[in-house]
């Protein structure tokens, strides 16, 4: 295997710091399920998955509930293209990852947790089943943990098989069950039927990751880090064209701009934030901040020169959610087809400024009128490319940039 | 297919459904592992995980249409696959692709005659900041050059 581990040199100010494995358990246990809350909901901890939902709310709802089974889900698909940060807390920091699971099933009631690990990361299954029996040699999981009268808590790894929409947290669950990964409607919430029907947190690696460190220091000390709506760091998965691709762990309210210095890619022309899913920032906009409030990711930074053409970056995104669409709904299965057909167009020079304007149209219907957030986000990039390169893809100066690399 | 391989298909089902259980939620688990051994799931096979589970024929084959990991057709003895999403498509991944198919005598979606390996494009492996990736089977490599891409491919059985 010739993924690069490279633990050492990585700092950052809450993940990438000291940790010892089952060190936030035992302070879990000491202070008690009001008082982990209290912290989750003082350190304004939002969803590191995309969405930004706030943590506290989500277990507060399931911990509420008198159901008599209850579940915790690891979201462990990371599927958007660009993310990789994932990949590298299960592989690097793995008891981050797997205490914070074991804090969520104590504080919500959970006696199962289950982590959905995507399949294309089966490669990582045998190291991270053998990192579980240590932890049940350890009793940081099995029955009376670290001696707790009461909680019994295991967690399982299940499989993904190659598809992206099952990072949805309702197809998630959907094929968790055993069927096709089709999204649900929504409400209802996973909080209240997810896994089996019954109340179900599902919560992405990094928010999980991120929860013993703020039980050991402090809701108002991770408060210090990042902006007053998105707070603490965050990590963000570089890649594209910069000398020093990777991921980093930086504040929350890092400009575009520092970050490019910071990873080697001041020549970029475009930096796509959030993925296929995300939209497409030039380089007019540098100065825009990386928070949920301005500039939102899940962790994806993909960073564009000046020789790319900007058209097949964005044939490459649509390519990406024609193949990925679940199919259920007419907006996103029709919808993504048309889009691609558009710069297909483009591509052959053959279009009329008024079929774009309503290729435009269709991307802002599909936005309000698809079922899950793939069919609702598609378009963002289509829309945000075609706006801010226009002089380029169109070619308005004659030799534009379109015949580049 | 003949009866004896019929039969022992049927005991090895059998075992794994008595291994991981015969709720719904057991399916994909189970379709997993036959993939993972017979690189697809054959028509016998997806009747005999139907007649265990108490579910519709039609079931089963419908969760593995939905996967791209899962296959109904057979497949080669090994199932390369590569990255062919943003990233590793600027870190020039088609350079890869051409040398592999010159190199193979296929086309990607293609089996060799020998039946030795299926060439497949996967979106996005999770190894964005060291593409061009490719996986096979379940072993990841990364900055693939179109020649190290081939001498992989060419050691594999
Ligand atoms: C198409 C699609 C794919 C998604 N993929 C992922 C994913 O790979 N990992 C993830 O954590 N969340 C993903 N999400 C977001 C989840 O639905 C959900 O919001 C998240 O897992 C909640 O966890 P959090 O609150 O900790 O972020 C995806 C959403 C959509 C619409
Ligand atoms: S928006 Fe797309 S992925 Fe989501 S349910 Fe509709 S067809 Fe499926
Ligand atoms: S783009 Fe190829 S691994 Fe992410």
């Amino acid at each position: 295997m010739d993924i690069s581990i490279n633990k050492s040199p990585r700092q950052g100010a809450v993940l990438f710091s000291p940790y010892l494995r089952g060190e936030g358990i035992q302070k879990a246990l000491e202070i008690g399920r009001e008082n982990i809350l209290f912290e989750i909901r003082e350190s304004k901890l939002k969803g590191r998955g995309g969405a930004g939902f706030p943590t506290a709310t989500k277990w507060m709802l399931v911990a509420a509930s008198v159901a008599k089974e209850k579940f915790i889900v690891c979201n462990a698909d990371e599927g958007e293209p660009g993310t990789f940060k994932d990949r590298v807390l299960l592989l690097e920091y793995p008891e981050l990852v797997f205490d914070g699971i074991v804090i969520a099933g104590y504080t919500i009631g959970a006696k199962e947790g289950i982590i959905y690990l995507r399949g294309e990361y089966e490669y990582m299954l045998q190291s991270l089943e053998d990192y579980l029996s240590k932890m049940r040699e350890d009793n940081l999981l099995g029955n009376s943990i670290l001696g707790q009268e009461g909680f019994d808590f295991d967690i399982s790894i299940r499989l993904g098989s190659g598809a992206y929409v099952c990072g949805e947290e309702t197809a998630l669950i959907e094929s968790l069950e055993g069927n096709r990964g089709e999204a649900r409607n929504r409400p209802p919430y996973p909080v209240n039927t997810g896994y089996m029907n019954r109340p179900t947190v599902v919560n992405n690696v990094e928010t999980l990751a991120s929860v013993p460190h703020i039980l050991l220091k402090g809701g108002e000390w991770f408060k210090k880090y990042g902006t007053d709506k998105s707070t603490g760091s965050k990590l963000f998965s570089v890649s594209g064209d910069c000398t020093r691709p990777g991921v980093y762990e930086l504040p929350w309210g890092t400009k575009i701009s520092e970050l490019l210095e910071i990873v080697g890619g001041e020549n970029a022309k475009a930096v796509q934030v959030g993925g296929a899913s995300g939209s497409c920032i030039p380089r007019s906009q540098f100065d825009r901040t990386l928070a949920y409030e301005d500039a939102a990711t899940g962790g994806s930074i993909i960073i564009f020169d000046k020789n790319r053409s900007m058209l097949k970056v964005l044939k490459n995104f649509m390519e990406f959610f024609v193949e990925e669409s679940c199919g259920q709904c007419t907006p996103c299965r029709i919808g993504n087809v048309k889009l691609l057909e558009g710069i297909k167009d483009i591509e052959r020079r053959n279009y009329t400024f008024s079929y774009i304007n309503k290729l435009k149209d269709l991307g802002r219907t599909m936005q309000v009128a698809s079922k899950c957030g793939l069919g609702q986000s598609s378009p963002n990039a289509f829309i945000s490319i075609l706006e801010n390169f226009k002089e380029e893809i169109f070619n308005y100066n004659g030799f534009g940039g379109t015949n580049g690399k | 297919m003949l009866l004896l391989e019929k039969n022992s298909l049927t005991e090895e089902i059998e075992e794994l459904v008595n291994l991981m259980g015969h709720e719904r939620s057991s399916l994909l688990p189970i379709l997993q592992a036959l993939q993972r051994k017979h690189k697809y799931i054959s028509d016998f096979a997806q009747q005999e995980i139907a007649r265990l589970l108490d579910i519709h024929p039609v079931e089963v084959y419908s969760v593995i249409s939905f996967y791209a990991f899962l296959h109904s057709e057979p497949h080669g003895r090994n199932i390369v696959r590569l990255c062919q999403t943003i990233t590793c498509d600027m870190a020039g991944k088609d350079a890869v692709a051409k040398a592999i198919e010159r190199e193979l005598g296929i086309t990607f979606g293609q089996t060799t005659k020998d039946k030795r390996i299926t060439l497949e494009y996967a979106n996005c492996l999770g190894m964005c900041d060291q593409g061009p990736a490719m996986i096979v089977n379940d072993r990841v490599y990364t900055h693939l050059t179109p020649e190290k891409a081939v001498n992989i491919l060419n050691e594999i059985k």
